[in-house]
């Protein structure tokens, strides 16, 4: 490859190789661009995604919430705004913890919960103490960053999995306790101030003051939405200029490699604890708002599930991207709210197969030979049954507009369906199955009658439960989809092993 | 004096002796190689050096200072860095942060002043990053301006090796430690690397220990050679002197060989 001076013992300087060379320098480092440059509608999307400067960025993604209390009414607001935004500033502090520093910590929920009764201690009818919020936030968000000092340092040498355990049983220990701590006969004295019911036990720590800055109250959802929407702005801000900055950039080299970052003079454990401060620091702040929110604190709302909801945003939006947070909380709590309506979930039903199949069947040809089968397929069946057995398309598609009426010339939606429905469920899983056995055209050929029966037992059965668990299943769908479509997450950027 | 002295130094894990009172010494502007066959304990006396590991006995001292016992990172910010015999640079980042975030042990803005971009930390940005860009400046054409946003992923094999060496030297080191800096490079690389390591010490100032297995490589770059075996100095010299040297000969060769030749 390098020419005949290979023999010569001494090889050629530097002068004689300085061209392109499959295999080597230039050509491997624009690999990248070579597969963004096949990437299509992605690809252009980035790369305009990646002329936007940070501000715009910032812009674009908070615009829209900024908007939306013009347009919605309270209910909405609560349900699809301020829990989305709330759950966004949980995610950006996770983000810290697992994106940026690589801890796995299964604990995180539980600072959330600390930030809102201590809130409560402070400043709430149930405790008797009316602390001025000025003071009350501050000390809650300093206190809570110190209990995720002490949890980092009970765990100084752990990373992985050992973190993970213990950080989990943390937030057990954190549900149990404030669960229990009612001062009731059985409670613990403590020290100076004997026995005295601190969290209100299983019932809750209720009548939590509202937010109240230097007289101006927060009393509306509009107001304590936009309090926190400005928080989500200015963290996310802060945030970006850390990542950029000395400790953001020493936290990523933690992730990446904590024996070399030690060794390239980072002390990884400070680090380590850094990052640890800085995620219970901002769950602590976030707990004091859903505290004032919803005037209480209560035990259930800090338990596992909601840390797995974290997660999923975190995880969604892509580990390490502060934009990614904001989406992946809109996706994951906006996603199941909407679903509520059974025309919303329906498009959502239609629209997860669609993106399944543009994204699994190669090449183009494949897909057009099942989406047109489908098609045909169905309008057969359905002109069959119309002939022979009347009583199969007698009922009626619910809702859905033009598209539901399209539906019923298609679905077969017979009237007394329960059992014939119940079988149909059952014989979509034994093909989902079996398509999962049989390869190449045997696949695409045998996606047709399954996808005509998975919109049937849709329109029969599951769309009726939509406001349940079909709406679980759906979520489940979606997120799926997305990861396949994005494994890094929606923002992320994807990232290699070392080989 | 020395810059940097290994005096009685001796390390074991379990039973086994790897490294057995060892004496070392590297002057200012030196190079030296240690050569030994594999399992001789070559990387574990970096390993001790850097205070990953800490000796069982003996002392480690830099500049007339004792350094075993500090933390990894603490040695660092003295003057000493290392690259790594299995590259274990941070693939995800990129070229140019892989540099800069090396010093960090000689900036000092906290997360508060980053967070809200006060003068000191912006000014420290400014400079590590006119660092960063120096050092890598210092490879030529090699790694030079339009791959630095690239992450370190996308670099060829030999440039990750060289990307290694600028981290090493942005930690603002006086003394770099390279383990085997030509494992797994093709001939043309090789020889570019050995007129690097002459670079380093005579336009950088860098004082060298490295270690390495190519004998072209040891012998092009080498004021001194080391020869260990079994975590103990066998012998000591130019590289003529240790290369013709019969327990050296024994080590590689086994013992038969070395009689019958």
């Amino acid at each position: 490859m390098v020419g005949p001076n290979l023999q010569g013992g001494v090889p050629p300087g530097p002068g004689v190789v300085d061209q392109p060379r499959v295999g080597v320098d230039e050509w491997v480092a624009n690999v990248d661009e070579r597969r963004e440059a096949q990437r299509g509608l992605t690809g252009l999307v980035r790369r305009g995604w990646e002329r936007v400067p940070p501000a715009g960025r910032l812009v674009l993604l908070l615009g829209p919430f900024a908007v939306f209390p013009f347009v919605t009414n309270e209910g909405n607001l609560f349900r699809y705004g301020l829990i989305t935004v709330i759950y966004a500033l949980l995610a950006i502090g996770l983000n810290v913890v697992v994106g940026f520093a690589g801890l796995l910590d299964l604990g995180y929920v539980a600072f959330f919960g600390f930030g809102a009764y201590l809130y409560g201690i402070m400043a709430s009818g149930h405790s008797g103490h009316h602390l001025q919020v000025e003071i009350a936030i501050p000390i809650a968000v300093v206190v809570t960053a110190l209990v995720g000092l002490l949890l980092g340092l009970t765990s100084w040498r752990l990373l992985g999995d050992y973190l993970a355990i213990v950080t989990l049983f943390f937030l057990q220990a954190f549900v149990i306790f404030v669960n229990n701590a009612n001062g009731g006969p059985s409670d613990f004295a403590y020290p100076f101030v004997g026995r005295v019911d601190l969290t209100g036990g299983a019932n809750g720590l209720d009548q939590i003051d509202p937010l109240n800055f230097f007289g101006y109250h927060i009393t509306t959802t509009k107001g304590y939405y936009f309090y926190t929407l400005i928080s989500l702005a200015l963290l996310m801000t802060m945030l970006y200029f850390v990542n950029k900055s000395r400790t953001g950039r020493a936290w990523r080299a933690l992730r990446e490699d904590p024996l070399a970052a030690e060794v390239m003079s980072m002390p990884v454990n400070r680090l380590k604890l850094l990052a640890f401060m800085f995620g219970a620091a901002t769950a602590g702040f976030t707990g004091t708002i859903f505290g004032a929110v919803q005037s209480g604190a209560f035990p259930g709302d800090y338990d596992v599930g909601l840390l797995i909801t974290i997660y999923a945003i975190v995880i969604l939006g892509g580990l390490g991207s502060i934009g990614g947070v904001v989406i992946g909380a809109l996706v994951v709590n906006g996603a199941p709210e909407l679903l509520r309506s059974s025309s919303n979930a329906r498009f959502l039903f239609y629209g997860v197969i669609l993106l399944a199949l543009l994204v699994a069947i190669r090449p183009w040809y494949r897909l057009v030979v099942v989406l047109l089968g489908t098609v045909a397929f169905g309008a057969i069946v359905h002109a069959v049954v119309v002939a022979a057995w009347p009583r199969g398309t007698a009922g009626h598609v619910q809702g859905g507009g033009a598209f539901g009426r399209a539906l019923d010339h298609w679905v077969l939606i017979p009237t007394h369906v329960d059992r014939i429905a119940g079988w149909a469920y059952f014989v979509l899983i034994l093909a989902a199955l079996v398509l999962t056995l049989v390869r190449g055209w045997w696949r695409t050929i045998a996606l047709i009658p399954t996808l005509y029966l998975a919109s049937f037992v849709w329109e029969n059965k599951l769309i009726e439960q939509v406001s349940g668990a079909t709406r679980l299943i759906l979520l489940g769908a979606l997120l799926v989809v997305i990861m396949n479509v994005r494994p890094a997450g929606i923002f992320g950027t994807s990232r290699v092993e070392i080989v | 004096m020395a810059l940097l002295e290994l005096r009685d130094v001796s390390r074991a894990f379990g039973g086994l002796q790897v490294v057995n009172g060892l004496d070392l010494e590297v002057g200012e502007g030196e190079v030296v190689s240690v050569i030994g066959p594999n399992g001789a304990g070559k990387t574990t006396v970096f390993n001790l050096i850097t205070g990953i590991f800490r000796p069982d006995s003996g002392e480690i001292v830099f500049e007339g200072n004792t350094v075993s016992g500090l933390a990894p990172h603490t040695i660092t910010t003295r003057g000493i860095a290392r690259t790594f015999q299995t590259l274990r640079l941070f693939l995800n980042m990129t070229v140019l942060e892989n540099v800069m975030v090396a010093t960090y042990g000689h900036t000092r803005a906290s997360i508060v002043e980053s967070m809200l971009q006060l003068p000191r930390s912006r000014r420290e940005d400014k400079e590590v990053r006119k660092l960063a860009e120096e050092k890598l400046a210092f490879f030529g054409q090699r790694l030079m301006g339009y791959r630095w946003d690239q992450p370190a992923y996308s670099l060829s094999y030999a440039n990750r090796r060289r990307l290694e060496i600028a981290r090493a030297m942005a930690t603002g080191a006086r003394l770099l430690l390279l383990d085997e800096p030509a494992a797994g490079m093709n001939p043309v690389e090789t020889h570019e690397m050995t007129e690097l390591i002459g670079k380093l010490r005579d336009d950088g100032g860098y004082t060298i220990l490295v270690i390495e297995h190519d004998m072209h490589v040891v012998e092009g770059i080498s004021d001194r050679v080391v020869a260990l075996d079994y975590g103990v100095k066998i012998a000591e010299g130019s590289f003529d002197e240790v290369a013709t040297n019969p327990r050296v000969e024994e080590a590689y060769l086994g013992l038969r060989k070395a009689q019958t030749k």
